[in-house]
């Protein structure tokens, strides 16, 4: 029905742009990775080496950093994943009349700014903050607990709060999926709710299960602001190495093998969570 | 095989009310079923037979009324403790399980000992003759396949009473018959206790041992298929089954005047309507006397539909009626005829108000 | 257990956990907007000295104005090149088959689920190596590429929803592939591009990790809020920040209504949201 000249008209343009924008550019990433910097830490040198990435595999540093990203990540995934499981099955199977309302409840701080949520943490976690100040009102604390801000702990309940709607879209979308008929007919065959749930909803739920973990794994992981705002020295993250790389500390090379190795971390997560998700869809 | 009528009824439904909003979909049903019979709850859309099924399996609350199942009541239990099973109109086979783990499901769910399983699965599957697709996911499955194993999920859990909500509606209509005919002798070689939703006036007569045709939400006529054609209680029933002729007529000193219509006929003088079927008029030989209580009228053959084995005529009398008569297909008719029929053939009805 | 009045008894419980849900989604909404009111700064409890002073000086801030007209217009552009190039990608995935297509709706959809740290770098370095001085036209560029995944799900999903006949339809009757899809196509599509738009829209007016890299000498209103934050924070930035939130739930509205509007001629509710992996596997 289309003729080859449609076809073209459609896919030549962002084709194109495609090339220009992405493409070449992570090939400049692919590039640089394998460079150095020379000797005087000014300029950059064009051999081609694996200094980089032994570097990265070798450096306490970094690994250290990179353990504690992926297990900043993994958590946050968990507990956005605990929040918004339920919240989105209430949503679809118990909210009836208001589910609409309830659904642009939940995309609403979804929009409103990263940077404006990450900042209204830092005023409430802060040792003047809004939870400090609330403990010490209700005399539970006498003393502003430190520990609340610049740490692990900040960073986790900020990008656990940031992608929580980011969970809880997918699943919602496959809960919706889900047709009644089966949950009637799974209470008709003797299965109480709660054998329902884990027997037929929950598995029917899992490609937006997946879909979910893997927005919240990956964002988290290559997420630089949050432990700017709120992770102080003890909450830098993979992300930030990257940018300080790109900036004060002036390696590119090295900033580029770890970007590389991020983009090459989350292709193969989609690649493995694409073919866990056939064998799901019979079992 | 027609049940005793002396032996306690298997369900007993009582002034069964539903509403949705402020729409009526049931008033005040009540209904006995008894063990073992094959019950069609005949109705046209809208009539409220789904939601008094689905009343019965347990996804609706009534209103008023209750429901019993071997004397107790059911209406208050969830759907997942009734012994009553349903196949949905549209299966809901799930599409995770393999078809042997769909029929599995009831017995895994209720604990039924492991063991066990496998015979009564395969036995379910030998029944319904899907045996070879045990392992298939219900996906690959045609339409009446499909059917089949939803039957065999119900069955396999022994229910007391089964729920069949339109099951054939989406098969065409050859698969249909075959099917029809396979649900019957399944249910005479169970035995249990089926309960068949249908708006398909020929499948319920060829299926049920009895009918209950469901009107606005309230019960027109509860009878054996023959019965409720040949003895119609309401002009609704008479020509929701099967097709007739209406005839308001005026009776009098033993006769029933419609027109230029008159036959024999007994009951309260006055206004009253009687149902005639085109089958129950002949084409009357004008040489040969009246005999019995046959009345004979003349009429115009206005148009004649072939219908393979029997002609449908639409015949205009003197008085500007116009009945239809079925007969046994004879090539093209044309001009005014003579007809014929049995007094008695003219059964009173009463008149449906709207 | 058979005289319950209710026999089919629902757990409260979950209610009570999606309420909370809502709360903690909802604390630091209600903290930002309510301490923008707070007349002694943004920490302590409970916040005293109510005032506007805070959105007066707002209001006669210069600066942060500049940046909002900075970040409407590279917005602005970021939609024009983001539905330019997202239509015909959807409508190249949704109808046409050449090599490497597969690869193709990966790459074009890569952005989306990528850390923007990664897309911000590598463009970063092309406009290095091009020569390019960094400046609103390379933010613009980065978040129109970053962009055209959002465009090309939203849009793909808008296409798969179309009556196909409709089209079929105009071709029977004489009209070319142009003008179907001019008369046909496009009509059919307009919510779904206008919800597209507000959407791409949105997301730039709050991108902050590409735009990082890609800095020249004008900030945008994300940019500049954050080193602001960086000298120090004063109520101030929370009266941005209920401002920005107030024109953004505006908007989430509209496209919300937009989106369900076109949904409702369907039974069922799909993806109200594009699903990376959804859309993979369309």
């Amino acid at each position: 029905m289309y003729t080859r000249g449609y076809k073209l008209a459609v896919s030549v343009p962002p084709l194109l742009w495609v090339t220009l924008f992405l493409l070449i550019p992570y090939a400049m990433l692919f590039c640089y990775s394998f460079w150095a910097v020379a000797p005087g830490g000014a300029t950059i040198v064009h051999s081609w080496n694996l200094g980089n990435y032994g570097e990265l595999l070798h450096n306490p540093m970094y690994l250290g950093v990179l353990f504690r990203s992926m297990r900043i990540a993994g958590t946050v995934t968990l507990l956005a994943l605990l929040l918004g499981y339920p919240l989105a099955y209430y949503l679809s199977f118990r909210a009836a009349r208001r589910k609409d309302l309830f659904y642009q409840l939940v995309i609403i701080p979804l929009w409103v700014s990263y940077l404006v949520r990450g900042y209204a943490w830092k005023t409430i976690l802060g040792s003047d903050g809004v939870l400090n100040g609330f403990l010490q009102f209700l005399h539970v604390t006498r003393h502003p607990v430190e520990f609340f801000l610049y740490s692990p702990f900040a960073v986790v309940i900020t990008l656990t709060h940031i992608y929580t709607p980011f969970t809880f879209l997918p699943i919602y979308a496959s809960l919706e999926h889900v047709p009644r008929n089966l949950v009637e007919a799974s209470q008709d065959l003797g299965a109480s709710p709660i054998k329902t749930f884990w027997r037929v909803i929950f598995p029917l739920s899992l490609p937006g299960v997946l879909a979910g973990a893997t927005f919240a794994f990956v964002l988290t992981l290559g997420d630089f602001l949050a432990p700017l705002l709120v992770g102080g020295p003890s909450g830098i993250m993979i992300s930030n190495i990257v940018v300080s790389l790109f900036g004060a500390a002036f390696n590119w090379p090295l900033g580029a093998a770890i970007s590389l190795s991020m983009l090459l971390l989350v292709v193969g997560l989609l690649f493995l969570v694409e073919r866990v998700e056939k064998r799901l869809s019979f079992s | 095989m027609t049940p005793e009528p002396t032996a306690a009824p298997l369900v007993e439904i009582r002034s069964l009310s539903k509403s949705f909003g402020a729409r009526q979909v049931l008033r005040g049903i009540s209904l006995d079923i008894a063990g073992g019979e094959f019950l069609t709850i005949l109705g046209e859309s809208g009539s409220g037979k789904t939601t008094l099924l689905r009343l019965i399996a347990g996804f609706e609350q009534p209103e008023s009324g209750e429901i019993r199942m071997g004397g107790e009541r059911l209406d208050t239990q969830p759907p997942y403790r009734r012994r009553v099973n349903t196949v949905f109109q549209s299966y809901a086979l799930f599409p995770h399980l393999s078809v042997f783990e769909n029929i599995a499901y009831g017995l895994r769910v209720q604990h039924a000992p492991k063991e066990e399983i496998p015979g009564r699965v395969n036995a379910a599957l030998a029944m319904v003759e899907m045996t070879d697709y045990a392992h298939t996911p219900p996906t690959k499955l045609s339409g009446g396949q499909q059917q089949r194993v939803a039957l065999a999920r119900a069955l396999v859990n022994r229910p007391q009473l089964l729920l069949l909500d339109e099951p054939l509606s989406a098969l065409d209509a050859n698969l249909r018959r075959a099917m029809q005919i396979e649900l019957k002798a399944l249910q005479r070689e169970v035995g249990i206790t089926f309960l068949f939703v249908t708006h398909d006036q020929e499948e319920a007569m060829a299926l049920s041992d009895r009918i209950a045709l469901l009107r606005a939400g309230a019960l027109e006529q509860v009878a054996s298929p023959r019965e409720i054609y040949s003895r119609p209680a309401t002009s609704y029933t008479a020509q929701f089954i099967g097709q007739t002729n209406l005839l308001e007529a005026e009776v009098r000193g033993g006769k029933a005047r419609a027109g230029t219509l008159e036959w024999a006929a007994n009951g309260t003088e006055g206004k009253a309507t009687f149902s005639l079927r085109p089958e129950q008029i002949g084409l009357a030989d004008p040489a040969l006397p009246t005999v019995g209580d046959n009345t004979r009228f003349r009429g115009r053959i206005r148009n004649q539909t072939f219908g393979g084995a029997t002609d449908l005529l639409e015949v205009s009398c003197h008085d500007g009626r116009v009945l239809k008569v079925r007969i046994a297909s004879r090539g093209p008719l044309e001009g005014e005829r003579e007809f014929e029929f049995r007094a008695a053939e003219a059964v009173r009805v009463r008149a449906t108000e709207d | 257990m058979s005289d319950q009045a209710t026999p089919f008894h629902r757990s409260r419980a979950l209610g009570v956990y999606a309420m909370l849900v809502y709360a903690f989604l909802y604390l630091p909404i209600i903290v930002l907007v309510v301490y923008s009111f707070n007349g002694e700064g943004v920490g302590g409890f409970p916040p005293r000295g109510l005032t506007l002073g805070w959105y007066r000086t707002l209001l006669s801030d210069a600066a942060i104005w500049g940046t909002v007209l900075n970040s409407l217009l590279v917005a602005a552009a970021a939609v024009c090149i983001a539905l330019g190039l997202g239509l015909p990608a959807a409508l190249a995935l949704d109808r046409a088959s050449f090599p490497g297509k597969a690869v193709f709706r990966r790459l074009v959809l890569l952005p989306l689920i990528l850390p923007g740290v990664i897309t911000g770098l590598s463009l970063l370095m092309l406009f290095v190596s091009g020569g390019m001085k960094l400046s609103l036209l390379t933010i613009t560029l980065g978040h129109g590429t970053a962009l055209i995944s959002v465009a090309t799900t939203e849009l793909f999903a808008g296409l798969q929803k179309l009556d196909r006949a409709q089209e079929e339809a105009s071709l029977d009757l004489g009209a070319n592939h142009w003008t179907t899809f001019r008369r046909v196509t496009l009509p059919n599509l307009r919510v779904s591009l206008v919800a597209a738009g507000l959407l791409i829209f949105t997301l730039s007016m709050d991108e902050i990790a590409v735009s990082f890299f890609l800095i020249g000498r004008e900030n945008t209103l994300p940019l500049e809020i954050w080193s602001r934050l960086r000298r120090g924070i004063t109520p101030e930035i929370n009266a941005i920040s209920t401002v920005i939130l107030v024109f953004s739930i505006g908007l989430i509205v509209v496209w919300y209504h937009l989106r369900t509007r076109s949904l409702k001629t369907e039974e069922g509710a799909g993806a109200l949201l594009p699903s990376t992996l959804e859309g993979e596997r369309a």
